[in-house]
């Protein structure tokens, strides 16, 4: 193949690379011109997204530089997901950040670098791309966390993040070297094609260390201990961030690993994921209820998140897997929901609120601001009629069709105590007496992209259900 | 003018929905008259739905039919079952915000929303001929409820408003594995050709069960109840009287819907569940109602058994037994909703629901004390009240399928009796002990006009239930012709040859059971 071809299939992230250079330059000499390197930045990931797009329309299927890299419609679907959260996540911070005095020309410029490396990690279908998406992403996001560089909570996250996820990252490398000594190859087709048949101790290894890995990627229990500890001390923004894109790109590449890679062993990694599910639901919905932290809440609830993510997952099916990809897309609408509406939690002073007693009657003092929070709040519990309660749906309905029917049962009951802590968000801004810790929030971005996303989420949603099925669908069988 | 000309059934779940949406963004004031505006509406479109049902005609009606949602059709449709559970809900949907007026002062708007959301659900879930979108209906009801119990309601609103939720979510869950199991076994999620569907015996069990999970704690079956008697004590008013009057026939409905005509198989292998939990609710909770000090908790308590008379007369397998459990349903609905009203009257005046504090109020308030000793009468299932038709039907079914269920399920009534004319004695008759108590004014004009129309309904039920029965029995039967495969045999047994039992029996053509149990009704 030639290099003229490669270069086509990875025009999204050659936009985002070439202009993330570009901006940089710009921010070395403009240090004040965060604004404008951030609006730059979403042109550049809306661009990204819309030749994603015509890939994704164009049902492009082919690989790049000799098979390190592929352009499916799995991975563009991915990737518009990522773009979208990656934007959002810029258009939201301004504000916020200046107030922290956070907010220079860097923050968008790494944000957009992270873009990039999920774009390589969801388009990745050999270790060593992988390697490199993971790292270029990670190394943008431990940054990230410690932007605020004033706030020690914000160093230290940054510094958490760091060295849990090197530690992450060695682990993967372990897996990735056991399976390349044991298989002889880095390609994922080539790994899939030696795994099938019986497989000795030494590829059982590898495949767990990786796994294992990128369930730290993702926060799945019993690798989640970082995700509370990094989403309270990074900026709230920067947290929004972390909650949404890197999700999306490291649950996809899970997938790619799992089915491209180890598909011929599906029953030795079923089980791995089918305990990694429960144990994420269960932790995650009980470590949320003692939290006083909105933001450590909302870690844990994306830890829970994830293990009814991963419940698709365990079915192995293409189902299972376009029933993911549905979540993925409804929980990054309800996740930046959550986070916007946190981020408008305005004490007197201007400074930012986090605490769960800051919200207590907030229904009185600002109706539309609880009612959009009780909408993701419930959306996130999947009561119905909320959009939430569809992307359980889809999960639970690929468990059921799998035959996995202890699974579903222990899930779903587990579900109900995860409602229990939503709900208490819900009783404090709505049952309790005002606190009046919270002043009206003047960022109108906020508020409409709030509102927009708690309109998404509603019932409203349900009508994008027919064009969603058809994408995922498309998406999910690019990888059988 | 037909309804079934216009798309009847999404106009009636829309009036409420659009009129919710608009309370959240006015006044006080406006969003008082916007919500009886929008009940008052529905209910006369309502009124016109009854009008344009044929009883003869197709089993559904009204059917809608749109792909909008995907996998989740927007597919409505009645039956008379659903119709009169419809019309309990629009009937009773007024007379809640009527009884909101004064006493909600806070967040009105809000209140009003919840309650016509509440309203838009409760149609939807009689009228859903989608698995997914009843499940939607079922489940969404649980929003409303919760702000309803948690804002506006007493002292332990909290913990009941929670009780109320995770009950009732931990219910329902399993029922959704078995609504997917059976879309995907079945390969559709449509109501009526799911009734149709046969599943293997042994699927049956399981997904009865995950049923029974759900309908039980709506219903509510002992021992999973210990939600009502919180949720209704702590709620507001109007809020107990949408639970006891409409909720808890979901439960009902469900069974009658969903457990009945898709297993019964499974229904009749679990006939010794249903009829055991049924008895020790009736016995129990009717000892219990016996004991309380507190009027609303004794009222919760006497639904969970006037709740278990249905559900021994919907397993019945039999005609006599389901009609007579779908009356008590609606007239448990009116007479529950009633007797909450009745409650939140003098509670509005002297702000405590304590039994004691009352006494003699039929001095000092005549009018209150008439409508209070109707409501009781009804609730104790005097004949002439609607009370009396329902539970002598479903009793009569019973009897046919267990005698010792039947005994001991009409230790109930006699128990009712107890409770209810004590608890009346202690209000309305006797010294008048308490000064602030006896200084009460009578019923003014807008509670005159909530207690009156539920009395007339009472009444009538009670009098003709001819007009109740009529749309249902042919569903009924539609049912029992489905479930008949599996019925049990009754260890009663009808001597046909015996000659001094021969005079008693009306001979003859279809229909006679309920001809005879109806002639007793008038």
């Amino acid at each position: 193949m030639d290099l003229s071809t490669s270069l086509t299939l990875v025009r999204p992230e050659l936009i985002l690379s070439f202009s993330s250079l570009a901006l940089l330059l710009i921010a070395a000499w403009r240090q004040d011109a965060g604004r404008l390197v951030s609006i730059l930045s979403v042109a550049a990931l809306v661009g990204a997204g819309v030749t994603s797009a015509q890939f994704l329309a164009a049902g492009t299927d082919a690989t790049a530089f000799d098979g390190l890299y592929r352009a499916d419609a799995f991975s563009s679907f991915a990737k518009i997901l990522i773009y979208i959260a990656a934007a959002v996540a810029l258009v939201i911070a301004p504000k916020a950040l200046e107030k922290m005095g956070a907010m220079r020309a860097e923050y968008p410029v790494l944000v957009v670098l992270a873009a990039v490396g999920m774009g390589i990690m969801v388009s990745a279908s050999d270790l060593l791309t992988l390697y490199i998406g993971l790292e270029l992403n990670s190394l943008a996001a431990y940054v990230l966390a410690s932007f605020a560089r004033n706030d020690g909570r914000s160093a230290e996250a940054g510094l958490k993040y760091f060295v849990l996820g090197a530690l992450a990252s060695g682990i993967l490398l372990f897996g990735m070297s056991l399976l390349y000594g044991f298989t002889g190859s880095t390609s994922f087709e080539t790994i899939g094609q030696a795994m099938a048949g019986e497989i000795g101790t030494g590829l059982l290894f590898g495949l767990v260390f990786v796994l294992s890995g990128l369930a730290f990627k993702i926060s799945a229990a019993p690798f989640h201990m970082w995700t509370p500890d990094v989403y309270e001390g990074a900026p709230t923004p920067v947290t929004a961030f972390f909650a949404s894109a890197p999700k999306v790109a490291a649950t996809a590449l899970l997938i790619r690993v799992t089915i491209e890679a180890f598909g011929s062993q599906a029953q030795a990694w079923q089980q791995i994921v089918m305990v990694v599910a429960l144990m994420s639901i269960v932790i995650g919905a009980v470590g949320a209820i003692g939290q006083q932290n909105l933001k450590r809440l909302l870690a844990y609830s994306s830890i829970n998140n994830i293990g009814f993510l991963l419940i698709g997952l365990a079915a192995g099916t293409e189902q299972g897997i376009s029933a993911m990809l549905v979540y993925l897309a409804i929980y990054v609408a309800m996740t930046l929901g959550g986070f916007i509406c946190l981020m408008q939690l305005k004490g007197r002073d201007g400074e930012m609120k986090e605490g769960m007693a800051d919200i207590a009657g907030l229904s009185k003092t600002q109706p539309l601001l609880a009612a959009a929070f009780a909408v993701f709040m419930f959306s996130l519990a999947g009561i119905p009629p909320l959009f939430g309660f569809w992307g359980k749906l889809v999960v639970f309905n690929a468990a059921i069709e799998a035959g996995m029917f202890p699974l579903a049962v222990i899930g779903i009951a587990a579900s109900v105590i995860g409602a229990f802590y939503y709900l208490k968000v819900v009783k404090t801004m709505y049952f309790d007496e005002p606190a009046d810790a919270v002043d009206a929030s003047d960022d109108k971005v906020l508020s409409w992209s709030g509102g927009a996303l708690a309109l998404a989420v509603s019932p409203l949603g349900y009508l994008a259900i027919p064009a969603l099925t058809a994408v995922t669908a498309q998406a999910a069988g690019a990888l059988f | 003018m037909n309804a079934a000309e216009l798309p009847i059934l999404s106009i009636m779940l829309a009036v409420p929905m659009l009129g919710a949406i608009a309370c959240l963004f006015v006044r006080d004031e406006m969003a008082r008259v916007l919500a009886l505006g929008a009940t008052l509406l529905n209910l006369v479109l309502g009124i016109w739905l009854w009008a344009s049902y044929d009883p003869a005609g197709a089993q559904w009606q009204f059917v809608e039919s749109a792909q909008l949602f995907g996998p989740i059709g927007w597919k409505l449709g009645i039956d008379g079952i659903s119709l009169l559970l419809i019309m309990l809900s629009v009937f009773l949907m007024p007379i809640c915000i009527g009884a909101s007026w004064r006493s909600i002062t806070e967040r009105v708007g809000l209140y009003m929303a919840s309650f016509l959301l509440m309203e838009t659900l409760m149609i939807g879930v009689f009228a859903a001929q989608d698995l997914l979108l009843f499940y939607i209906m079922f489940e969404a009801g649980l929003i409303p409820m919760y702000l309803i119990i948690g804002i506006w309601g007493g002292k332990d609103r909290i913990y009941a408003s929670y009780k109320f939720f995770l009950y009732t979510l931990l219910g329902s869950v399993f029922m959704l594995l078995a609504m997917l199991w059976m879309i995907q076994q079945a390969g559709t999620a449509d109501i009526p050709t799911l009734l149709n569907h046969d599943f293997p015996a042994e699927a049956q069990t399981i997904l009865w069960l995950a049923f029974f999970a759900s309908f039980a704690v709506k219903m509510p079956m002992w021992p999973v109840h210990t939600w009502l008697p919180d949720a209704h004590v702590q709620a507001p008013t109007a809020g107990s009287v949408i639970l006891a009057g409409v909720l808890l026939k979901m439960g009902g409905y469900g069974f009658l819907r969903f457990s009945l005509p898709m297993f019964p198989e499974a229904s009749a292998q679990f006939i010794w569940l249903i009829f055991g939990l049924s008895m020790v609710a009736v016995v129990y909770t009717s000892l219990v109602a016996l004991v309380q000090d507190d009027m609303k908790k004794l009222i919760a308590y006497s639904s969970v058994a006037h709740m278990a008379i249905v559900t021994v007369g919907l397993f019945t397998f039999n005609q006599q037994g389901i009609e007579g459990a779908i009356i008590v349903m609606l007239s448990h609905g009116l007479v529950s909703g009633a007797l909450f009203l009745c409650v939140g009257v003098i509670y509005d005046r002297l702000h405590t629901r304590e039994i004691s504090r009352y006494g003699g109020l039929s001095i000092n308030m005549p009018k209150y004390a008439l409508f209070f000793m109707l409501f009781t009468m009804a609730s104790v299932g005097l004949p002439g009240t609607s009370g009396f038709v329902g539970e002598f039907l479903s009793l009569a079914g019973a009897y046919k399928v267990s005698t010792w269920a039947t005994l001991i399920a009409t230790t109930g009534i006699i128990l009712g009796a107890g409770y209810m004319l004590y608890l009346y004695r202690r209000i309305a008759f006797g010294e008048q002990v308490n000064a602030d108590a006896a200084a009460m004014p009578d019923l003014d004009k807008r509670e005159l006009w909530l207690l009156a129309p539920i009395a007339a309904a009472v009444l009538w039920m009670g009098v003709y239930p001819e007009s109740f029965l009529a749309p249902i029995r042919r569903d009924v039967a539609t049912i029992v012709d489905r479930i008949e495969r599996a019925a049990p045999a009754g260890d009663s047994k009808l001597k046909e040859n015996d000659k001094t039992t021969a005079k008693y029996r009306v001979h003859a053509h279809g229909g006679e059971h309920q001809n005879k149990a109806e002639g007793a009704a008038h």
